[in-house]
């Protein structure tokens, strides 16, 4: 027996690493995805005053801070009791829509893209970023300059892209110009353009290709989670949870009862708890009987909505539905699903910009600390997350519970890593060709093990580790 | 020949290695002179080999090495060495590496009490024992890089600045040393200051600045004066990002309206923040006493370094 392990896990944000153990004849007999890190945010945010927290937050990830930082205003919202104005609550509504243009951005064309634009079997050296830089410099540049054009706005409308300060109990602490909306709105069109771009670029000359390792690879069968609005439609700022089995039907809850729903199990090989639906039955990761699992981010907000909001992201959707069904268990189709969300959020950026109560300046109403709760959640590119508080009558934070998307997401991408990889390897042979895929399988997640290891450090180590029969590592990669 | 670059992430968010893309297409300029031999967020290079052929980690030589975050774990520590020992120049990359970061605030806390809290008394999770199969350690609390091995160049924030990072290639391709000028960033803020408080009590920032929007930035008053506790006189001046050719340079929490928190660490090496910080308030007639959560407030992004420790427990107020 031997083990395979992969470390680091790359082109993912944060840090893992994959063990694979092999049986005698060479093929998987169990594999892990250890998450190697842990920050402790639940701890050390406990004393601090809890109008500071969106400030504090936001470090749990670089990536998406606005998704914490927004999650956080609005849990600060609850413990003071208090309903930003309307206008308040479309600027956190547009930051959110760029924050997720631009990380979208990212992860298909920064992280994961590289596998299907260079190919899953490309050397690793060119199966990157760089090596679409080179290949294609026409796209590239367009790439580069779409993202960074996220960062751009959120620069005026907000004074800091990246661990942000102007989202605040009872608003927004920054109204928008009229100067300020003209300056933002081009950038917001050039962003739409390159969103209708992408998935039309994608459907013919990506997805395509590779649809065969799509219906193969980490395809696992769950349930799924998301946000949806009272008429079913997808929200990611706000709304009540949609909790979907894995044939179709689903409950739906307000956030503030989800301790009724979620529980987190532990397991001794990982830092990173598992989340699962706890009125399903006991937590199991069996590939054939799995119990309580569910899995969040792009794939199941699109499975769980009845639509969406914008026009050219509807049409997509019913596109992709016409095609897959509903719901969709094909892991790689995350993918595909992010480009629907990214033209989605462009839209509404446009959409949102265009509002004339935009540049209202009544966007903050003062709040007053008191012992309360407070239970918020948004819909983080990587999934649905929750911050809970509790304050004493100073204000100061008593208790904090966070979930994160990644961290839903667990269980599922253990299980897609031991599906791609008793696929993938038999009687011994692999490379790196082959454990590349197996990445894939792990990259559609668009994990961010920064996030989820907010409980104590920042790193999910995957390592992936090739044991023998006898339960002898045998090879150990890692990211 | 470009010049070989490897990057490694620590006890981080990612937010630095966001800021490197955006520089935006001026990165593009710079793609030719850089060759990337180690990066885990953007390319394929394995500690262990491309197929964990090999036992030992290891990181390709290079002529400089970036590290952001601080070092959490056992693992970290061993890269934190490797990269010392493979890179040329090691650059600190954002507060986490220089100082700890907001991480470093668990070091208020012995490590068993995060564990206790995150496995065993927390409202969703089913209690059970810490994690330890097959995983790294921790270590006792969060280090900064230079508490592990010595480090040529600090480029702290949180995140730090594009601008930053540009300027400090540029210096390094063309073999010159880079360091930031000791300034506040109050000596870059364009706010208006009288050297008085308007008087009152120092405020939290429950409700809103007085902010003079769409008219030049010296007609509002300083953040500090209002009586907003703002960081800005004992933090390193360098985040702020020059508004259009002939605009002015604002800090960026200033320009979302919200007082400074710290994140670029002290505006020089051995300074003190905390001490600093109460004599800046007194000295405009505030009562530094009334600053709530002082201690975690003033030394939020610096606590490695033996800045934050654990303190006996304090019966409650």
């Amino acid at each position: 027996m031997r083990t395979i392990t992969l470390a680091p896990v790359t082109r993912i944000e944060g840090h893992a690493k994959v063990t694979i153990h092999l049986d005698d004849s060479g093929n998987v007999a169990d594999t892990f995805f250890n998450v190697v890190e842990l920050r402790g945010f639940e701890k050390f945010c406990i004393g601090r005053p809890v109008e500071e927290l969106p400030r504090i937050t936001t470090s749990i990830c670089g990536v998406c801070p606005w998704s914490h930082h927004l999650a956080s205003a609005k849990a600060n919202d609850a413990v003071f009791g208090v309903t930003p104005p309307s206008a308040g609550r479309k600027l956190r509504e547009l930051c959110n829509a760029i924050a997720f243009t631009e990380e979208h951005i990212l992860h298909f064309f920064f992280l994961a893209g590289a596998d299907f634009v260079m190919g899953p079997d490309a050397d690793y050296s060119v199966r990157n970023v760089i090596g679409i830089l080179q290949a294609h410099p026409d796209i590239g540049r367009q790439v580069v300059r779409n993202r960074h054009l996220g960062a751009q706005m959120l620069n005026i409308v907000s004074g800091k892209t990246i661990h942000p300060v102007t989202a605040v109990p009872g608003g927004f602490s920054k109204p928008l110009t009229e100067a300020e909306r003209d300056q933002v709105l081009p950038m917001a069109n050039e962003v739409l353009e390159f969103a209708k771009f992408a998935i039309a670029y994608a459907k013919e000359n990506l997805f395509a290709k590779y649809l065969d390792l799509v219906e193969t690879t980490g395809v696992i069968t769950t349930g799924f989670l998301g946000t949806v609005t009272d008429d079913g439609t997808m929200d990611l700022y706000d709304g009540k949870a949609r909790l979907m089995k894995p044939d179709g039907t689903y409950e739906e809850f307000a956030y503030d009862q989800y301790t009724e729903y979620i529980g987190e199990h532990i397991e001794p090989w990982t830092y990173l708890k598992f989340p699962y639906a706890k009125k399903w039955g006991p937590f199991s990761m069996d590939l054939d009987n799995p119990s309580g699992i569910y899995r969040t981010n792009t794939l199941a907000r699109l499975n769980v909505c009845d639509q969406l909001s914008t026009p050219l992201a509807q049409a997509e959707l019913e596109e992709y539905r016409e095609k897959f069904g509903r719901p969709v268990q094909l892991t790689l189709l995350y993918n595909w699903a992010r480009l629907i969300e990214l033209l989605y959020n462009a839209e509404k950026v446009v959409e949102l910009l265009n509002d004339p109560e935009i540049t209202s300046t009544d966007t903050r109403v003062p709040v007053t600390p008191r012992a309360a709760r407070g239970v918020a959640s948004v819909e983080a590119p990587r999934g649905t997350l929750i911050h809970d508080y509790e304050t004493d009558e100073n204000g100061l934070v008593t208790d904090v519970n966070l979930i994160v998307g990644t961290t839903h997401n667990n269980a599922p991408i253990n299980m897609s890593v031991k599906q791609a990889a008793q696929t993938l390897i038999k009687d011994g042979n692999y490379d790196q060709g082959i454990l590349n895929k197996i990445e894939m399988a792990i990259r559609a997640y668009d994990p961010c093990l920064s996030c989820s290891t907010h409980d104590l450090s920042g790193r999910i180590l995957v390592k992936l580790e090739i044991r023998d029969s006898q339960g002898e590592v045998i090879e150990t990669l890692s990211n | 020949m470009p010049v070989k670059v490897a990057e490694e992430w620590l006890n981080i968010c990612g937010g630095c290695e966001v800021t490197i893309l955006d520089i935006g297409e001026p990165l593009l300029d710079l793609l030719p002179e850089l060759d990337f031999v180690h990066m885990p967020v953007l390319m394929d290079h394995k500690y262990y080999g491309q197929t964990g052929e090999r036992e030992e980690l290891e990181i390709p030589e290079a002529d400089v090495g970036i590290i952001s975050g601080g070092v959490r774990n056992e693992e970290e520590k061993h890269i934190t060495e490797e990269m010392r020992k493979k890179c040329g120049t090691l650059i600190a990359l954002g507060s986490c590496a220089c100082y700890g970061g907001i991480p470093a605030l668990a070091n208020m806390f012995p490590l068993e009490a995060l564990y206790q809290k995150v496995y065993r008394e927390s409202k969703t999770t089913e209690p059970g024992d810490t994690p330890a199969e097959n995983i790294p350690p921790l270590l006792d609390r969060v280090y900064a890089v230079d508490e592990i091995v010595p480090v040529d160049v600090y480029i702290p924030g949180c995140p730090t600045n594009p601008d930053l990072i540009v300027k400090a290639l540029k210096a390094l391709l063309a073999g010159e040393t880079f360091a930031l000028p000791e300034r506040s960033v109050c000596d870059e803020c364009p706010l208006k200051r009288e050297k008085k408080a308007a008087g009152g009590a120092i405020k939290r920032t429950l409700d809103s600045v007085d902010f003079k929007l769409g008219e030049p930035y010296d007609h509002t008053r300083c953040f500090m004066e209002q009586g907003y506790l703002c960081l800005g006189p004992v933090t390193l001046a360098g985040c702020g990002h020059k508004e259009g050719d002939n605009g002015v340079t604002v800090p960026r929490c200033i320009k979302g309206h919200m007082p400074c928190r710290g994140c670029f660490g002290p505006i020089r090496k051995g300074a003190n923040p905390m001490v600093d910080m109460m004599s800046a308030i007194s000295s405009i007639g505030l009562d530094a006493k009334q600053v709530e959560d002082r201690r975690a407030l003033l030394n939020r992004y610096i606590g490695a370094q033996k800045r934050l420790r654990p303190l006996p427990e304090r019966p409650k107020r």
